[in-house]
């Protein structure tokens, strides 16, 4: 069943097109992420599920309940959406427990009704009920903003960047807990963010948006290994993107001769190479030869940069106990198949052995 | 009209639910807070070059300009060296009871410069011309550097210090070249505030018997009765502020304190004073007496002396019910055509925004006696129904305190930042329900200390108060003053110490709110 349907939503401010027709659809129950970089309109469209903002032209359907678009508008105190905005927006002038019941009727608000229940669901001890909101850390604020959020029993979640201003240690475990309590209360959500990690991790369905557009949305695997374009590729991981051509389903590159997906056409295309792919064999297996021209190591596995003899560079992941050393040679292949674009559709071509956006 | 009004469209576009009934208000209380602006301007250029040149270039106001600006230079240097100097012994020091030096630094201010002059010249006649006048502007103004000094000094990030030290700096380098720099805007800042001070008082100056600017104004009003020469000279005047209004503008542009918001985490480290502390102590104990001590003992003497004749109860009650009631009417008042610029300014950015704001902070640099004559003149001419009456005088009082106000509603303001409404709207609170259960809470502290503080001022007004008050109607401020002008110090002790025991409750109050707004 689909608690929330977006469709053909279009937003202009002035002379910016912020949105330029969107359609999205989120299955009851799941978590949906909608990944892009600042300035993409990710926001701009939250705020429009939530009821701040109007849409220009198309519809959003709540439920069964049109909110948006076809003559229709509902405010934002009438839609049931739960929102956790980015720095949790606690009411500095109420402690936890009213911050939690600040959505319920007022006979429940006086009993501290649920206030108990709800800080276990985000994995808060009850303790915290009578703490001012600036007594909490970053992340306790935010998991209070949710519990906010979900005691109103909203039909829909949505989560605007909650975890970009938490610094690294706490982002992980918050990310975790806020991920546990909407499965438990099983609400459909939306998570707006710009990070692939966080994307690809907590939701069940990732959309792409790419200055006002959606550029792909499906499943994390699919986005990561069937990614409709070079750009999507780079943006959701790490991603080598080379120059071949292509004939019967294998392209012709720089690293040899890799089976592609076999709906490309013949002719000149870009193939996309996790650096995952590609793997150090022994000399006599055959395969392309490079030299290690630097080695990072992060603990839980490694990662190499190779020159290859034409002079271009390669990133591969490597497992830590097996380093080569820098200088020496070296002999690699990839594994799997990989995707190619053919030329005229590929999107912002990128550099060969680009640094990745964001490791691990 | 038209040209703001497509201002208002253009950068309407950008926020939602531009506001226009709430621009046109502010737009109007802009122009209300530069009605004394404009009136000297018109004036100035009414007259006529020649009328002008003989107005101006006279003896007079050549030993009036002297005066004025070696007063303003001599104390401003002063109460930089004083106020920083205090600073550095209450924040970076080993000076014993540092917690009680630190109110008492500040509490001159609560002390109007007038009733401090009262309690010099009634005492000794000798601190009547330049140099007591210097002494005694500088013990009322010198908080005013202290302050911001003090503030700076506790902030700074003793990160940056130790930097300086690890990069090879001695303590006495890195006071220098590291912690000098940085107070360098606070000092600047409270200098520029103790100028604009001084150009804009009037009863310390009177009773010191040192004549400037503002004296003079009120001598030519008095002889000719909102003549051409006394205009000329608030011209003059109002030149000279707005000389250092735009200095302070420019200062405040230009530099950004480095740590804002909560302050250090951890305190620096303190000088040992070791056998200097008798005569660190000896200094700020010696600047309390003379800046608190002086005035409030005189007046407990002359309090003391004037209730052995006659005490005139009838008389005192009436003139501190018609000061609390001026003083409320003015807070409510200002409060209220404080809150849509500031609403404005903080809720809808934008160039417009920005200049109406800008506009209302004029008041800041406009003389007391400067607004009083630009609303007599004008009302004389053009609103005679209301001259002479309460309204015109609450008006001055608007004019005058929209600045305290707006500092204070401004921040209150941030502290309900949209996306709380934006939370609360989500949670099924409709737009009443958020400004009755988000909103008001959050704002309704800073409000109450921009009123305290407007109620302060004007109950320690003088100047606008004594050329517009309606006849009959007496204040503390201009009772005190009737007396102690005919030299009657006992009868005039009552109304100052009626006047600070008014302004004490209300400063409690401030400190209350102050309190209740919470760092989120």
């Amino acid at each position: 069943m689909t608690e929330l349907t977006v469709q053909a939503v279009t937003k202009a401010y002035g002379t910016v097109d912020v949105l330029r027709g969107i359609d999205v659809s989120v299955p009851s129950g799941t978590l949906t992420a909608i990944l892009g970089p600042s300035g993409c309109g990710k926001t701009t469209l939250l705020r429009m599920i939530a009821g701040f903002d109007r849409p220009d032209t198309g519809e959003i359907v709540i439920g069964e309940n049109t909110v948006a678009g076809g003559g229709q508008w509902v405010p934002p105190d009438r839609r049931g959406v739960g929102y956790v905005a980015q720095e949790g927006a606690l009411f500095p002038h109420l402690d936890v427990a009213a911050n939690i019941t600040f959505g319920l009727p007022r006979v429940e608000r006086r009993a501290g009704h649920r206030v108990a229940e709800l800080l276990e669901l985000v994995g808060l001890d009850a303790g915290l009920a009578r703490r001012q909101p600036h007594e909490l850390s970053g992340g306790q604020q935010q998991r209070v903003a949710l519990a906010r959020a979900l005691a109103p029993r909203p039909a829909v979640v949505l989560l605007d960047e909650p975890f970009s201003s938490l610094d690294a240690g706490l982002r992980d475990e918050t990310r975790r807990a806020v991920a546990e309590a909407l499965a438990a209360a099983g609400s459909t959500a939306i998570l707006v963010t710009h990070d692939q990690a966080e994307a690809l991790s907590l939701a069940s369905q990732v959309a792409v948006m790419r200055s006002g557009r959606l550029a792909q949305i499906g499943s994390p695997s699919q986005l990561y290994h069937t990614p409709a374009d070079a750009a999507v590729a780079s943006f959701v991981g790490e991603a080598m993107v080379l120059p071949s051509s292509v004939r019967d389903g294998v392209a012709t590159c720089a690293l040899g001769e890799l089976p592609v997906n076999p709906d490309c056409a013949d002719g000149a295309a870009q193939v996309v190479i996790r650096p995952e792919q590609v793997q150090l064999v022994e000399p006599h297996l055959g395969g392309i030869r490079a030299t290690v021209a630097e080695v990072r190591f992060y603990g839980h596995d490694a990662a190499a940069t190779l020159t290859l003899a034409n002079g271009g560079q390669i990133t591969t992941r490597l497992t830590s106990t097996e380093l080569p050393a820098v200088g020496n040679p070296v002999t690699v292949r990839v594994r799997g198949t990989v995707p190619a674009y053919p030329q005229s559709t590929v999107g912002a071509a990128e550099p060969v052995g680009i640094e990745p956006s964001a490791v691990g | 009209m038209t040209a703001s009004a497509v201002a208002i469209r253009r950068w309407g576009a950008r926020a939602r639910a531009y506001p226009t009934g709430v621009a046109a208000f502010s737009l109007l209380v802009a122009l209300l807070a530069l009605v004394p602006l404009f009136f000297v301007a018109w004036f100035s250029a009414s007259v006529g070059f020649d009328e002008a040149r003989r107005l101006i270039f006279r003896p007079r106001v050549g030993e009036l300009l002297r005066n004025t600006v070696t007063l303003t230079v001599a104390t401003t240097l002063l109460c930089a060296v004083v106020g920083t100097g205090a600073a550095w012994l209450v924040e970076r020091t080993s000076l014993p009871g540092r917690r009680l030096w630190h109110v008492l630094l500040a509490a001159p201010l609560a002390v109007p410069a007038f009733v401090n002059s009262f309690g010099w010249v009634s005492l000794t006649a000798s601190v009547q011309g330049y140099a007591g006048a210097v002494l005694v502007v500088t013990l009322s103004y010198f908080p005013l550097v202290y302050l911001p000094v003090a503030a700076t000094l506790h902030g700074l990030d003793p990160a940056l210090e130790e930097s300086a030290q690890a990069l090879g700096h001695g303590p006495v380098r890195t006071f220098a070249r590291v912690v000098v720099p940085q107070l360098r805007p606070a000092m600047l800042g409270g200098m520029l505030l103790v100028g604009l001070h001084l150009l804009a008082e009037f009863g310390a100056l009177q009773m010191l018997r040192f004549p400037t600017f503002t004296t003079g104004i009120y001598e030519q009003y008095q002889a000719t009765f909102g003549g051409p020469a006394a205009t000329m000279l608030a011209s003059v005047l109002v030149l000279l502020c707005l000389l250092l209004l735009l200095a302070e503008l420019w200062m405040r542009g230009r530099h950004r304190y480095a740590r804002l918001g909560s302050g250090a985490a951890r305190p620096a480290a303190r000088v040992q004073l070791g056998r200097y502390t008798p005569l660190a102590l000896g200094s700020v104990a010696g600047l309390t007496a003379l800046a608190l001590g002086v005035p409030l003992g005189s007046l407990l003497y002359w309090l003391a002396i004037g209730s052995s004749t006659t005490f005139p109860l009838g008389e005192l009650a009436t003139a501190a019910l018609t000061s609390v009631g001026l003083g409320a009417a003015g807070a409510v008042v200002t409060t209220l055509l404080a809150i849509p610029v500031a609403w404005l300014a903080v809720r809808h950015r934008s160039r417009f925004s920005t200049v109406v704001e800008r506009s209302t902070y004029f008041g800041h640099a406009l003389p007391g006696i400067v607004v009083a004559l630009a609303l007599v003149t004008i009302s004389i001419r053009y609103a005679q129904p209301i001259y002479q009456t309460t309204t015109l005088l609450i008006v001055a009082y608007a004019v005058l305190f929209l600045p305290l106000s707006m500092v204070s509603v401004q921040s209150a303001l941030v502290q309900a930042p949209p996306s709380l409404d934006d939370a609360a709207r989500s949670l099924g609170t409709g737009r009443l329900g958020v400004l009755r259960r988000v909103t008001l809470p959050l704002v309704a502290p800073g409000l109450g200390a921009g009123a305290a503080l407007v109620f302060l001022a004007v109950v320690t007004e003088l100047t606008a108060t004594l050329l517009l008050a309606p006849i009959g109607t007496t204040t503390l401020a201009t009772q005190f003053w009737s007396n102690s002008d005919s030299i009657a110090y006992g009868a005039a002790a009552p109304y100052a110490a009626l006047m600070v025991g008014i302004s004490i409750p209300a400063s409690y109050l401030l400190t209350r709110f102050s309190k209740k707004v919470t760092p989120r």
